[in-house]
């Protein structure tokens, strides 16, 4: 199917199916339950799930083939909202022309920096570009202030120019509110709710605007993947000296590879900017860069799928987990006597609510000690596991789309 | 004039002279060994032809083509390979994909990589990669990570490499060191059969003189720094120079 | 001339820190051939050494004052530090007043015992993967390191003052005859430049005239040779572990005054003095340090106004700029080595 050899097309199948369910398979819990604290349903995180997958499928084409860590690829990702934000408030409000520009402008931006960045390898290429990602930040937050609204930012704004108003279906600018970015009319932000029993499920155009994106993202990475030039990439983590006396120039190949990586950045970015029109400059910071660099490993670098797996535990992590309270807990807990409960209180509540970057640092840490390949790798394993138990026997559960994801 | 042809190449670093006024002709289709004593300057040399090295002065040319001041991958485009001392290969790759990327380097003599095309569905390149593997006798260990092979493992798969590629020269550096006796008859064995059929030149350098003597048609003896001989190898064995170089009996005028 | 002086000295302080956090960077990457993520994070802790001394000195018990009343008329409840009643009020007072510099003494052997603990609990664990492993590991420990000071001191900025004596500042104009007030430094930022000095010297005097420097040298030059002569490079790199944690958490204690610590400043720190280490060369002491200054200097030379308004903005990026300028001139940095980190 569409060139992709079986198992691929099954792994994208997978996928696409979960984008179309997402809004269902994320809410498991009906509303008003206790556990309903825990669905990830709503449109806004959904959206950051499929877009943060995005980047880190774009990341992961740089660092899980190539093995070259960039620390630097927030600039790629703020400079593709910025150039998204001006399209929409300059020319039209349609995402189209948006999501375009900001993919063009971060390849621009990309191909300059790793023109200069990938002239060193190792330690010196990641301080490279995480110094030119300092730099675009600081200058974003600063001179360039013009462009890029310093420290508030960009918005769009009711009196934008717009030459083009009614571009491709334009969007609704009814009574003298700020129009929402929108296709071809279809505002970004509508969606049609269903309510079926205490469950109530939200799709949203916007997010399955990006989840299709997300999956021609996709698509492509595991074309990427699967070509000659993908192989090739492979082998520069392995051993360049070998690449270069088989007649191979890598320096081209690396640059592009660098150039795509850069414009997944810059999708994402133009994304964000579509699905919520302000941008201010920490989206350039290196904390960002740091993320991603968290998703893909956590997920499993040099796999398919993990990028996308790392990327929506991060943002749910960060979305969802980060809720719960010391109420909660004690709700929880509140079926021990009652110093139990203080006790587990106690133990527990440093690593959730706020603290639960201390709980990603160490499952981070974890991961990088124990699984190099991250949770794909673990799932692997796990799957061969429960298969040697069973001699042959049917897996099932999660473990059974992790058997799936490729082993890189 | 042979298909490589070395002249008065120097090469010094430092003080030290490594290279001096060396001279050197492979003739089209022979194997051609370079061999002497320790610090003799071989892997100098070799550098030199494969543009790791530029020399000082001299000239090497390869098929007509200077081959001083350009890049490696340009060298091998040229249509020259070399195997290295220690293999160099792409250790977590599997063998079957450490084949695969010099057949798809090569075809049509593009030297570039598809980024579209699915490397699975190729092939023309899946049975070439697999012919190579067979000539080297290694078909069986196709799904095998290279890292987790032998050492003669690995320099078999160097060359199957190399060979993929079907080279106008192929450079071989001491493409017996470390192995096993029988892995030693074996490489000696592929290597002749290689020349045989494909007709390859091959510039080897090699220290075990039963290697040397099994498969040369020509050789070149190095001692510090300067050809001391170029000949047949039976009149390199009663040469006096080369036993003088080898046993270090006397110093030299 | 007046400005041009003030820029150095105001680059001096700034460049100290840079220097003492990318002399323990490069102790630790020369030593162990480990890239430390974590760094920053030992720089952070040293700050928070200040922070914990200062309340633990401060630690009171209540007691109920009869000479005064509260708004309800009972005696007023009043917190006394422990101390006072060890030493007396006065001197007390002065404890306190002085936590900052006092606080050294309780930091040194806390981040030796930090440092030894990290290098033997993780560290060690990673001498033979990929400078990427080591780099991702020790950015996942520098997560977990500053949320749990996070947890425990919260998120804001701690003031910690300087010694009440030492607020002024010293006329340096004076001094060397020019206007006076012309050229004005704080005092507390002297005692910093002269505290990093001393600190960068000892360093140096430790390597180069000690028996175990001289081991832990040659370690550097040729780890597998010292080994194979029967001494046991592994338990000196290991103390150069605690001594290159020391120096970072000595750095963040004295820099308390001049900057209240948060639970970020060493991620802050972390990306510039990384910059100056590659600059510097990596795995090169006297370069980590010429650097560290040099940059300090430039940064602070184009903040002047002047240079601003000819060039806006170039004080944000001047240090990143110079980074690539010098990576793409001199691969190896300002002093490096040949075939440190290099494919």
């Amino acid at each position: 199917m569409l060139g992709l050899n079986k198992k691929d097309a099954r792994l994208l199948l997978i996928v696409a199916g979960m984008v179309l369910l997402a809004p269902i398979l994320l809410n498991p819990f009906p509303e008003g339950s206790a556990m309903a604290q825990f669905n990830a349903g709503y449109p806004d995180l959904m959206q950051r799930f499929v877009i943060f997958g995005i980047f880190a499928i774009g990341f992961n084409i740089l660092f899980g083939l190539t093995g070259y860590l960039s620390f630097g690829h927030a600039a790629f990702l703020g400079a593709g909202s910025y150039a998204g934000m001006w399209m929409l408030k300059l020319l039209s409000i349609n995402v189209i022309p948006a999501i375009i520009l900001s993919t063009v402008v971060a390849g621009i931006i990309a191909l300059c920096i790793g023109w200069i960045s990938l002239r060193r390898s190792g330690i010196y290429f990641s301080i490279l570009t995480l110094a030119f990602a300092q730099m675009a930040f600081a200058l974003a937050a600063s001179v360039l202030t013009p462009i890029t609204g310093g420290e508030t930012g960009l918005q769009t704004n009711l009196n934008d120019p717009r030459i083009f108003p009614e571009f491709l279906g334009g969007g609704s600018s009814v009574d003298g509110n700020i129009p929402k970015p929108s296709l071809f009319g279809l505002e970004m932000t509508d969606s049609y709710e269903l309510v079926l029993g205490s469950w109530e499920w939200t799709f949203n155009w916007g997010f399955y605007l990006s989840g299709l994106i997300m999956l021609c993202a996709f698509y492509v990475a595991i074309r990427i993947f699967r070509s000659p030039f993908g192989l090739m990439l492979k082998a520069v983590k392995s051993n360049q000296q070998r690449l270069n006396y088989t007649g191979l120039n890598t320096k081209p190949y690396m640059l592009a590879c660098f150039v795509i990586s850069g414009m997944y950045a810059g999708l994402a970015g133009g994304l964000m900017a579509a699905m919520d029109p302000q941008v201010g400059a920490e989206r350039m910071q290196w904390t960002a860069s740091g993320e991603v660099v968290l998703m893909t490993i956590l997920g499993g670098a040099g796999t398919l799928i993990g990028p996308v797996l790392g990327a929506g535990l991060i943002k749910y992590f960060e979305n969802i987990f980060s809720k719960i309270n010391k109420a909660t807990l004690e709700v929880w807990f509140g079926i021990f006597p009652d110093w139990m409960t203080d006790l587990l209180v106690t133990i527990v509540y440093p690593f959730i609510g706020k603290g639960w970057h201390l709980t990603l640092g160490l499952i981070f840490m974890a991961i990088v000690i124990f699984l190099p390949g991250g949770l794909v790798q673990g799932g692997q394993k796990l799957a061969s596991f429960a298969r040697r138990d069973r001699k042959g026997g049917g897996v099932e559960g999660p473990a059974a789309d992790q058997r799936n994801t490729p082993a890189e | 004039m042979g298909i490589l042809e070395v002249q008065n190449v120097n090469k010094s670093f430092g003080g030290l002279k490594a290279l001096q006024n060396v001279n050197l002709s492979v003739e089209e289709g022979t194997i051609h060994a370079i061999i002497g004593p320790n610090g003799a300057g071989k892997s100098t040399l070799l550098n030199c032809f494969v543009g790791k090295l530029v020399p000082d002065t001299g000239s090497v040319v390869f098929n007509g083509e200077s081959l001083l001041g350009i890049k490696p991958y340009q060298i091998n485009q040229a249509g020259v390979s070399r195997v290295f001392q220690t293999p160099e290969i792409f250790a977590d790759l599997t063998v079957f994909e450490n084949v695969m990327i010099p057949c798809f380097a090569k075809r049509d003599g593009s030297f570039e990589m598809n980024g579209w095309r699915s490397v699975s569905k190729d092939a023309e390149i899946h049975d070439r990669a697999e012919q190579m593997l067979t000539d080297v006798n290694m078909i069986d260990k196709r799904d095998m990570t290279a890292s987790s092979l032998s050492r003669g493992d690995k320099r078999r798969l160097e060359m199957a490499m190399c060979l993929s590629q079907s080279p106008k020269l192929l450079l071989l550096d001491e493409p017996t060191a470390g192995m096993a006796r029988a892995d030693t008859e074996s490489t000696i064995e592929l290597l002749k059969e290689i020349q045989e059929r494909l007709k390859i030149t091959m510039a080897i350098i090699e220290h075990d003189m039963g290697v040397v003597f099994s498969l040369a048609q020509k050789i070149s003896v190095l001692a510090q720094g300067t050809v001391i001989a170029e000949d047949l190898p039976d009149a390199i064995r009663s040469n006096p120079k080369v036993k003088e170089a080898y046993l270090g009996t006397a110093a030299e005028d | 001339m007046d400005q041009f002086i003030l820029q150095i000295l105001n680059g001096l302080d700034k460049g100290s820190a840079y220097a003492l956090i990318a002399l323990g960077l490069t102790l630790i990457f020369g030593t162990l051939g480990v890239v430390n993520f974590a760094h920053g994070a030992l720089f952070m802790l040293g700050a928070f050494c200040a922070v914990f001394f200062q309340r633990l000195i401060s630690l009171s018990h209540v007691v109920l004052d009869e000479t005064q009343k509260d708004f309800l008329g009972n005696p007023l409840k009043v917190n006394v530090p422990y101390i006072n009643d060890w030493f007396g009020p006065e001197r007390a007072a002065t404890i306190i007043d002085w936590s900052v510099p006092l606080a050294i003494i309780f930091a040194i052997p806390v981040m030796i015992l930090i440092g030894v603990l990290m290098e033997r609990g993780l560290i060690k664990h990673f001498y033979n993967r990929p400078h990427a492993d080591q780099i991702l590991v020790t950015f996942g420990l520098a997560i977990v390191v500053q949320e749990v000071i996070k947890y425990y001191f919260g998120a804001n900025q701690i003031p910690t003052p300087a010694p009440q004596a030492l607020f002024g500042s010293f006329d340096f104009g004076a001094l060397i005859g020019r206007d006076p007030g012309a050229i004005i430094y704080p005092y507390w930022r002297i005692i910093y430049f002269l505290f990093s000095a001393l600190l960068i010297g000892m360093v140096f005097a430790f390597l180069r005239f000690t028996t175990f420097g001289m081991v832990v040298r040659a370690g550097m030059a040729d780890r597998e040779t010292v080994g194979l002569l029967g001494i046991n490079i592994d338990r000196r790199f290991t103390i150069m572990f605690g001594v290159a944690a020391a120096v970072a958490g000595l750095a963040g204690v004295m820099y308390t005054p001049i900057n209240s610590p948060n639970y970020h400043m060493g991620m802050d720190f972390l990306v510039i003095s990384f910059v100056v280490v590659v600059v510097g060369g990596m795995g090169s002491l006297p370069g980590a340090v010429l650097a560290g200054f040099v940059l300090g200097i430039l940064e602070s030379f184009a903040s002047m106004r002047e240079v601003i308004e000819l060039l806006p903005g170039i004080n944000q990026i001047v240090i990143y700029l110079a980074a690539i300028i010098i990576l793409l001139t001199r691969p190896r940095g300002l002093m490096g080595r040949k075939g440190m980190m290099e494919e």
